[in-house]
């Protein structure tokens, strides 16, 4: 099995974008190195602007750009990016439906050592309350390629959450479609959508549940704004049963999205796995996500529970 | 040079226009409308913006920004004048289904290059636009006008930065210094001075001039377009409520429309040259 970042699929991306599109520019907050953009300042660096450390000026300045016809993808990490910057991410970008790319790099607490004040746990909950913005959650990558990949040609903003830690690359899929979820592996006992590097993990869960004969249907959900909302209906029908997975808090994340839809078109029970409504803590990614419940074995528990309860 | 009999008789039109639409509306910024107006109209009418009312979105356009959006009454009554739209649209301003929104919006009105209300928000993107420029090949200039309240705002510090560090000489910033915001005078409220001296330490050419004086504002707006080497500021030294004796530096009119008997009084005294 391969391991690699979503973060260097984002990097990767952008020099494809930048052979393809000459309006392509690249925007970062003196992260370049974390977030992966310096890859593009390496091949087109007088399409590159580093901002320094002003977030909130870099999505300003990347509405201002757009404005004028260029494609900016702007980057930092995703805790600023959705943070610091939010207020001109509203007004600017998302209030005048730009087509400016947002990406937040080192989210969740997959980003281990930093602790809590740099992990995002609320960044897909602020971003998807933003009428126009497009939510994506790349599960390795693979897919974070195809996904950026595919938002050149997007209408209006677009937020793209990358992470740092490795993870493994499984997706084998020729392209990304916004508001299509994957079916990785059909079961009709439950259903878990996960999104981000908790798919693959959904994956190990289903299997670990395969041994208590618990057949465990698993979707790869990154497109969270819009959700496939054909798909998430027929295995809420088809199981009875939902849990979602994610590396966020369990409030307004993909879990929410889920909730918000089912509630108003098929109610049926779902169980959110995530944050509970609390702030991460300095750890390996390792211990962190022991101590938070996000291992395949701590998951199965959960569902198997849930299931039998 | 030297008359400019015309411009401020435009200005005085634009001035009524600014009233009536207020007190149509019921609400909206009176004072601070009225005290960019002769910068509008020296940008708009003094030859200074290139620009073509029957094709808005021209690429090679000079941009406007305003960045205190919330004089957006003075803009509209200026992009009437110069042809974007018809004047009868300025009496639908902030009536629900306008394109005349409360604070300025791009995507409802043709003439409007950003979205803007939100202080500190237009500089930003003015900044984004004029580092596009760079990028495109293109020869346009971007002006902004600003608040002086505005500049308490961080993020202005941040775009100022930028602008000097990207050496954008295609930027022009418009301070509108005419001294007061909503909770009182600017150096009461939170002090922005000495704010040539911040400025030009940020990097820009900055001038200092009467806001209301069309000789001194088109001479340095054309000496701006001049610059190739850094951003220019030019601190418009202004009067808040300018034109209506009693809305002149009043505080209480900054976000307060004009009464029927305000309005007629108003009227006449612009007509009659007060």
């Amino acid at each position: 099995m391969e391991y690699k970042a979503t973060r260097d699929g984002y990097g990767d991306a952008l020099v494809e974008l930048g052979k393809i599109d000459e309006k392509v520019v690249v925007l970062d907050a003196d992260l370049s190195g974390s977030t992966k953009s310096a890859k593009f300042n390496k091949s087109f660096s007088n399409r590159f602007f580093n901002m320094g450390i002003a977030e909130a000026n870099m999505a300003g300045v990347a509405a201002g750009m757009a404005l004028c016809g260029l494609k900016p993808y702007a980057s930092s990490f995703a805790v600023f990016i959705t943070g610091r910057a939010f207020e001109i991410v509203r007004q600017s970008i998302g209030y005048q439906n730009l087509h400016v790319v947002l990406c937040g790099s080192h989210s969740g607490i997959s980003v281990g050592e930093d602790g809590g004040s740099h992990q995002a746990i609320a960044d897909i909950a602020v971003m998807r309350a933003l009428p126009n913005m497009k939510v994506i959650v790349p599960a390795d990558y693979n897919e974070t390629v195809l996904a950026v990949k595919a938002t050149l040609n997007m209408d209006g903003p677009v937020y793209i959450r990358t992470s740092r830690a490795k993870s493994p690359v499984f997706i084998e899929k020729s392209k990304f479609e916004l508001g299509r979820f994957d079916l990785l592996k059909n079961g009709n006992d439950a259903v878990i959508f996960a999104c981000g590097m908790m798919s693959y993990i959904a994956l190990e869960v289903s299997e670990l549940l395969e041994k208590d004969g618990k057949h465990i249907a698993v979707v790869n959900a990154s497109s969270i704004k819009p959700i496939d909302e054909e798909l998430t209906l027929r295995l809420a029908k088809q199981t009875g049963r939902v849990f979602t997975v994610e590396e966020h808090s369990v409030i307004g994340g993909l879990g929410g999205a889920i909730c918000e839809f089912l509630a108003g078109n098929y109610p049926v029970r779902v169980e959110r796995i995530g944050l509970n409504d609390v702030f991460g803590q300095s750890g390996t990614k390792e211990d962190l996500f022991c101590s938070y419940g996000f291992t395949k074995e701590a998951i199965a528990e959960r569902i198997l529970k849930g299931l039998n309860g | 040079m030297g008359d400019f009999k015309e411009l401020e008789r435009i200005a005085k039109d634009i001035r009524k226009d600014i009233l009536i639409m207020l007190n149509k509306a019921k609400s909206g910024h009176s004072g601070g409308s009225l005290s960019i107006v002769d910068i509008l109209v020296a940008l708009y009418f003094g030859g200074i913006m290139n620009y073509d009312p029957k094709n808005p979105s021209w690429e090679d356009r000079d941009r406007l920004v305003l960045s205190k959006g919330h004089a957006c009454p003075a803009l509209y009554a200026t992009l009437a004048r110069a042809g974007f739209f018809e004047r009868k649209l300025l009496w639908s301003l902030r009536r629900l289904g306008s394109p005349l929104q409360g604070h300025p919006d791009a995507n409802k009105l043709n003439g409007i290059d950003a979205s803007t209300g939100s202080l500190g928000n237009g500089i930003t993107q003015a900044v984004g636009m004029a580092l596009a420029a760079k990028v495109l090949k293109k020869r346009y200039k971007v002006f902004c006008i600003m608040g002086d309240g505005e500049l308490q705002e961080g993020v202005v510090w941040e775009a100022f930065m930028a602008a000097a560090h990207y050496k954008l000489s295609n930027l022009i910033v418009i301070v509108d210094y005419n001294g007061l915001q909503i909770d009182g005078a600017v150096t009461n409220v939170m002090n922005i001075n000495p704010l040539k001296d911040k400025l030009e330490a940020f990097g820009f050419k900055t001038h200092e001039i009467g806001g209301h004086v069309y000789k001194n504002l088109i001479d340095t707006l054309i000496t701006a377009k001049r610059n190739v080497i850094s951003p220019t500021a030019i601190i418009a030294r202004t009067v808040k409520g300018y034109g209506v004796s009693f809305m002149a530096n009043r505080v209480e009119y900054h976000g307060i429309p004009p009464t029927d008997d305000e309005l007629e009084k108003a009227l006449k005294e612009l007509d009659n040259g007060v």
